[in-house]
């Protein structure tokens, strides 16, 4: 796992969403298994789980269908078994059929991360995955993780608080102030 | 492939169930703008049959457009839409179920309108035929049109307005031969010919159109 720090606008996110291939980076080039990614986009994409600043959760919809959704876009169907499982998991069971516009914001980004929970996709990029959510999500989000990274898994994500990992080995990466130099050229 | 595209379908048309006054909304629109023109207009039943074609199209490019700035704007404010640019299939395949889902939402009821607001204008049966069918050729075209100035435009300030200076001339052949279609019908021509281009451009701007909104939604995304 790497953890990547720093300041407010030292340029995390936007390191992120290059490493996704979503902003093409100004120089340089990002290779998976050797290969640029933007070569091998759609053979990337299927190894890759991005968890954005936004939830990607759809207000009129509630946590059960947003779950199910998701997992039908990526073609990756979920049973509802399986996705009534990762909702009681994240702590959201009682809450499946209410429309996720009447949710509290740490509510809302624990029905994004439920997704984590059945997520098989070998790169997980999460992009301040702990922010709202109260000491015991943390701590699942965290168990998450560490399970993953057992799996074999990579994950890299953002975050200002120390969030102790249970497995894996965790490289951690400050952004200074030279890179958001450079950013603002 | 398909089931990509089905699922896209499914998801938007439950998001619009979900979100009903925005499809009621366009459907007002297009009924009171059409009804307001036999009031101001007179009703001698021989203008009214000459102004009908004009009108029900015009008013239909117009409904059209209401609705068009939603097509990405929701998913792009709520991280949707990295999500989608994130999926292993192609991003266009994704712009294809959104297309045909915009068009089972804001076209297909106007096709559906059609034929009951043709009435006031005194058109025959076989008129309002025509009608009601260039409307079904002519719709999916706007919404693959639209989809790319929608993509163009997004979240661009003021992109409202910037669409509908891009998109509405793009919709001038559709609204010719559409028009063409029901006129040629009221005056006794065939509308054939005037239906099979339309369908050209309907063909091609459903099937063509993803790919250029695809691009445009990647660019708005870096």
């Amino acid at each position: 796992m790497l953890a990547l720090q720093g300041r407010n606008g030292s340029g995390k996110t936007s390191l992120l969403r290059m490493l996704c291939g979503l902003t093409p980076a100004a120089s340089g080039e990002i290779r998976w298994c050797g290969r640029p990614i933007a070569q091998i986009g759609e053979e990337f994409r299927s190894e890759l789980c991005f968890l954005g600043h936004q939830n990607a959760i759809k207000e009129e919809l509630t946590p059960l269908e947003n779950l199910v959704s998701t997992a039908r876009l990526a073609q990756e169907p979920l049973d509802e078994d399986a996705a009534l499982a990762a909702l009681e998991l994240v702590g959201l069971l009682g809450r499946e059929d209410l429309a996720c516009r009447y949710l509290s914001q740490g509510q809302k980004r624990r029905a994004a991360l439920a997704r984590l929970v059945h997520e098989k996709r070998a790169l997980w990029v999460l992009d301040e995955p702990y922010v709202a959510l109260d000491k015991a999500a943390t701590e699942l989000v965290a168990g998450l993780v560490g399970a993953h990274l057992q799996r074999g898994g990579l994950a890299v994500l953002t975050t200002h608080q120390a969030v102790a990992v249970p497995a894996g080995s965790v490289r951690e990466l400050t952004l200074g102030d030279d890179v958001a130099a450079q950013q603002r050229l | 492939m398909l089931s990509l595209i089905r699922a896209v379908i499914g998801r938007d048309l439950r998001l619009a169930m979900r979100r009903q006054a925005d499809i009621v909304a366009a459907m007002f629109f297009f009924i009171i703008v059409v009804s307001l023109f036999p009031l101001g207009v007179g009703p001698e039943p021989d203008q009214l049959r000459r102004l009908a074609p004009g009108v029900l199209w015009v008013a239909a490019l117009l409904a059209t457009m209401l609705s068009l700035p939603r097509l990405f704007a929701d998913d792009h404010r709520d991280g949707t839409l990295e999500q989608l640019a994130l999926a292993p299939q192609p991003l266009a395949l994704i712009v294809l179920g959104k297309v045909i889902a915009h068009w089972l939402v804001a076209g297909l009821p106007l096709v559906l309108l059609a034929p009951v607001l043709g009435i006031q204008f005194d058109l025959a049966g076989d008129a309002l035929a025509v009608l009601t069918l260039s409307l079904l050729i002519g719709t999916p075209a706007l919404s693959g049109i639209g989809a790319i100035g929608a993509a163009l435009t997004l979240g661009v300030r003021g992109g409202g307005v910037l669409l509908s200076l891009l998109v509405l001339p793009l919709y001038i052949p559709v609204l010719i031969f559409g028009a063409g279609a029901v006129d040629a019908a009221v005056t006794g021509l065939g509308a054939q010919a005037h239906l099979s281009l339309l369908g050209a451009l309907a063909l091609g701007g459903v099937f063509f159109a993803p790919w250029p909104t695809a691009a445009a939604l990647r660019v708005a995304l870096e």
